[in-house]
């Protein structure tokens, strides 16, 4: 099947099996290998993207289902150079080791909290963490950075 | 040196700037032309003889190239996967290692061992190819509990009673006798469960053959290449050692599981060259739960001698340890070198016996997670310390101090091998105290119980055995591998340098922390170092990373090419000087000579030594680039205390940890920020070892925890902010001063939460994971 994506600010039509995952095709056929996959029961969160605008698991997400979709991807939301505070407020707060969660951590934390009626407090970014495992850094230092984060968003 | 970048400074790291873009570079990233993809055919019984297997279907599936089962392997000269270490029994026999081959051939001995693999056009077809592989199965009975593992149905012909081996460790009529002239005796009989480590990537290869030169490469996710290259090459005999590259690019997460050689990259690598083209497989979750190494499974009886005061005098430890199928590649140093040995802890307790008796079932191979026996034996020596308190009525934390091995008593032979360098235990505990308002704890205790919940605390004090070593004892004792580590410092003409290190980064920040050591010793930029690790086509022959060993021992291996750096820098200088080198200082980044008042820049010297004009060449090679192999002369001890409080509400059972402090002893810390989440990283793993981690097999042996659906990983929710600091007594044997702090958290925290349950519930013992359900049910059998 045909299907038409707007990923990163880029168009394309694909032509995919009925059965492909946006995660497939975003991996294999655009080469965006920023998303990674780490689990089969959407439980990891690794591959979080933004589908219009909203988190969304690319792993749980038929790549028709996303037929005349926006997407962003990990590699989409820094401005030229210029990161996203998310990004930098990882970075500085040490929030990543190995880095495979976080792509998707980063995704989910953009969404938690641009979607937030009022500031969050820790307590609230761990359970909005709920759906993205690390395990890596205890997520100390992402909790930290996603607070960090949210006051230059 | 640079107060922002040096020895010392939380320099940010350098890999981020990858990882937070989608730009790392992990193995299932990687796709080269013509590459098929693979499957792996799983056996769905956990022991069975297989009498035959149909590939007929499987090679009509449209799109499927091949289908290979293990008897192609065997004929085609494919060895065992090993078991690098031989562990001898109390009576003098070497340990049994069963035959191991990477794809089964004629039976099958736990649910997920590979028994064929498809190789395919495209993932789907491979999928599709593997359902249609038909194998004719005589199933068997199982062994599954570790406890009864040795009364047992025997699983492999050659190990009677299950058993791997019967090993001692210890004095153990001096420790009959410790126990003879005791006043009080403490025992406990606890487990040690089972884990699955779930590194977030998946396991994952990418092999590829050249016919026109004979060569392999392998991309892997391997926390040390060179030790699989020498392993595919030497015992698997995929190919000669020099004609196989083994390439670790960036790999998320290992914790232990991914030391070792499987099956999956022995059967890609040595199919690729029988397919002609490369072929990729990455695991699916399901498939890391079935067939990634395990950890732990331990079931134990310790018994603790004290005198009425608390004086320990002596401890004796009986460990059933669960193997799995197979002996994974280091798995039988696990509950012995690494566990025995840490039996005196932090105490100097003169009289220790441990035997450990090591059993077959058919679950998937146990070998090194997070720690890797230094857990197992913390939890023991902890938990019956705390216990031992209780029983005596004392403090536990005078208890511990009153048995501490005092900071004037190092250097310090334990009875159970080790000889500590240094330590000061008290100085940690007295911190982690101070952190943990140790004396408000009534109020806490208190307004718990005004609140309707129990309330906790509990202590743990580690000690932990890092950069195992040195070669030749440990060789001596069984080991099949040198405990060393490479470097090679090039430097480039313009003074910027080139670091290859045997040291593999998984998480762990190499690519900053080496470089912050090259930059402060060199008095560089840190900018200007660039550390290249993970690919033996560029480094020279190195063990990896793994046991927090890196900076000990691929550290100290930087550290002592770059005094080679330096003298050979100094013979350059001294020519440019007119003086001889013993005459050369060399600080700060500058060669100066006393009798000259224009210093050289590092920089200078790195351009004359290739540039060749001011030095005799009959006397001195050009050029600036120095290797050494680092062999410590110990292990390296960290040390650390850390303090737990639970609340419990009895109504559901359900654990809060409301406070955690870790004070750590690690020595010298070049990086603190990267050493502090090296922490936190252990602390989450031995915090989901203590409340939520099991792994569970059913009776018939079927995995009933194989996916994130039914194990029970910590989410961010699950854990609470750490409290974290550290104390410091440098390593006296090696250059650097420094320890090593990678499984620290997960060695010293499981103990801490049990110890702070149990106080809460006022119980002897509660199981590992200490769930919601088995709370609760500790609770209703007390009331």
């Amino acid at each position: 099947m045909k299907v038409d994506l707007t990923v990163n600010g880029s168009q394309h039509t694909v032509d995919v099996a009925d059965n492909a995952l946006l995660s497939d095709v975003l991996r294999e056929t655009l080469g965006l290998t920023g998303t990674h996959v780490g689990c089969d029961t959407s439980q990891c969160g690794a591959c979080t993207v933004h589908l219009d605008g909203r988190s969304v698991k690319a792993c749980t997400v038929l790549a028709g289902q996303a037929d005349g979709g926006d997407v962003t991807t990990i590699e989409g939301i820094a401005n030229g150079d210029d990161l996203h505070p998310m990004q930098v407020a990882f970075r500085a707060n040490h929030a990543l080791q190995c880095g495979f969660c976080t792509p998707g951590m980063i995704m989910s934390a953009i969404d938690l909290v641009q979607t937030a009626d009022s500031p969050l407090s820790a307590e609230e970014v761990r359970e909005g963490l709920e759906g993205n495992f690390c395990r890596c850094t205890g997520y100390h230092n992402i909790v930290k950075a996603v607070l960090d984060a949210q006051a230059n968003m | 040196m640079n107060a922002e970048t040096g020895i010392g400074a939380s320099v940010l790291r350098k890999e981020d700037a990858r990882f937070i873009t989608g730009k790392g570079q992990y193995t299932d990233d990687i796709s080269v032309f013509g590459q098929t993809h693979c499957v792996f055919v799983r056996s769905p019984h956990a022991r069975a003889k297989i009498n035959s297997i149909n590939t007929d279907a499987a090679m009509a599936v449209d799109g499927v190239i091949r289908v290979f089962t293990g008897g192609e392997l065997v004929e085609d000269g494919i060895g065992d996967l090993p078991c690098g270490w031989v562990v001898t029994s109390k009576d003098g026999t070497p340990m049994v290692a069963p035959p191991h081959p990477p794809i089964a051939t004629s039976v099958v001995n736990y649910v997920g061992e590979p028994y064929a693999f498809v190789v395919a056009e495209t993932l789907q077809a491979a999928r599709d190819g593997a359902e249609a592989v038909e194998a004719d199965f005589e199933i068997l009975e199982a062994v599954v509990d570790t406890a009864t593992a040795s009364s047992s149905t025997q699983i492999h012909e050659n190990a009677p009673s299950n058993q791997a081996y019967d090993w001692e460790l210890g004095d153990k009529e001096a420790t009959d006798a410790a126990f003879a002239a005791a006043d009080h005796v403490t025992t406990l009989d606890i487990t040690n469960n089972r884990l699955i480590p779930n590194a977030i990537e998946p396991r994952a290869a990418l092999g590829s053959y050249d016919a026109a030169s004979s060569t392999y490469t392998l991309y892997t996710t391997s926390q040390n290449p060179h030790v699989e290259r020498v392993v595919l090459a030497l015992f698997v005999n995929v190919a000669p050692e020099a004609n196989l590259r083994v390439i670790s690019p960036d790999v998320g997460g290992g914790f232990g599981s991914k030391i070792f050689v499987y099956a999956e990259e022995t059967a890609v690598i040595w199919a690729s060259a029988k397919v002609g083209r490369p072929i990729k497989w990455r695991a699916d979750r399901t498939e890391s739960f079935l067939a990634d190494a395990h950890g732990r499974d331990h079931v134990t009886k310790a018994e603790l001698a004290l005198s009425s005061e608390g004086e320990m005098l002596g401890l004796r430890v009986k460990t059933i340890a669960n193997m799995g199928a197979y002996l994974s590649t280091f798995s039988s140093s696990v509950p012995t070198y690494l566990y025995g040995t840490l039996m005196a802890g932090q105490y100097k307790t003169p009289a220790i016996y441990v035997e450990t008796q090591a059993v077959f079932t058919n679950t998937a191979p146990v070998d090194a997670y997070r720690g890797a026996g230094r857990p197992e034996a913390t939890y023991v020596v902890e938990r019956i310390v705390e216990t031992a308190a209780r029983e005596l009525n004392m403090d536990p934390v005078e208890l511990r101090r009153k048995n501490f091995i005092p900071p004037d008593a190092f250097p310090y032979q334990t009875p159970v091998a080790l000889e500590y360098d240094t330590g000061n235990y008290a100085a940690s505990m007295g911190k982690a105290l101070e952190i943990a308002d140790h004396d408000s704890y009534a109020a806490r205790k208190a307004a718990s119980e005004g609140n309707g919940k129990l309330r906790g605390r509990g202590y743990s004090c580690y000690i932990e055995a890092c950069g195992i070593a040195p070669s030749q004892l440990v060789i001596s004792l069984g080991a099949g591998v040198g405990l060393f580590e490479s470097a090679e410092v090039r430097v480039d003409v313009s003074g910027s340098v080139t670091v290859m290190t045997g040291s593999h980064s998984h998480g762990q920040g190499h690519e900053t922390t080496f470089a912050q050591l090259v930059s402060d010793r060199l008095g560089i930029p840190f900018d200007s170092v660039n550390v290249i690790h993970g690919d033996t086509g560029r480094s020279d022959y190195g063990l990896g990373t793994y046991g927090s060993r890196s900076i000990a021992v691929g550290g100290s291996a930087i550290d002592r090419a770059l005094d080679k750096i330096i003298a050979k820098g100094k013979k350059i200088a001294a020519h440019m000087f007119e003086t001889t080198d013993d005459q050369v200082e060399f600080a700060e980044g500058q060669f100066s000579y006393a009798g000259s008042n224009e210093p050289k820049p590092f920089a200078e010297i790195a351009g004359a030594a290739y540039i060749p004009a001011v030095y005799p060449l009959d006397e001195l090679e050009p050029g600036l680039s120095e290797k050494a192999f680092y062999d410590p002369q110990n292990f390296t001890y960290p040390a650390g205390s850390y303090v737990c409080e639970v609340e419990i509400d009895p109504s559901t059972g359900v654990t809060e940890i409301q406070k955690f402090v870790a004070v750590d002893d690690f020595g010298n810390v070049i990086n603190p920020m990267i050493v502090e989440g090296q922490v936190h990283g252990g602390l989450a793993q031995g915090i989901g070892q203590a409340l939520l981690e099991h792994g569970i097999y059913d009776a018939d042996g079927n995995l009933s925890t194989g996916s994130y659906m039914d194990y029970a990983m910590p989410r961010a929710a699950d854990l609470p902010d750490f409290e974290v600091d550290m104390t410091s007594t440098p390593c006296t044997h090696n250059p650097l001063g420094v320890k090593g702090c990678g499984e620290a958290g997960a060695i010293g925290s499981p103990a801490a939460v049990m110890n702070a349950i149990t106080d809460a519930l006022g119980v002897k013992d509660v199981p590992m994971p200490a769930t919601p359900h088995t709370v609760w049910e500790t609770i209703q059998q007390g009331a």
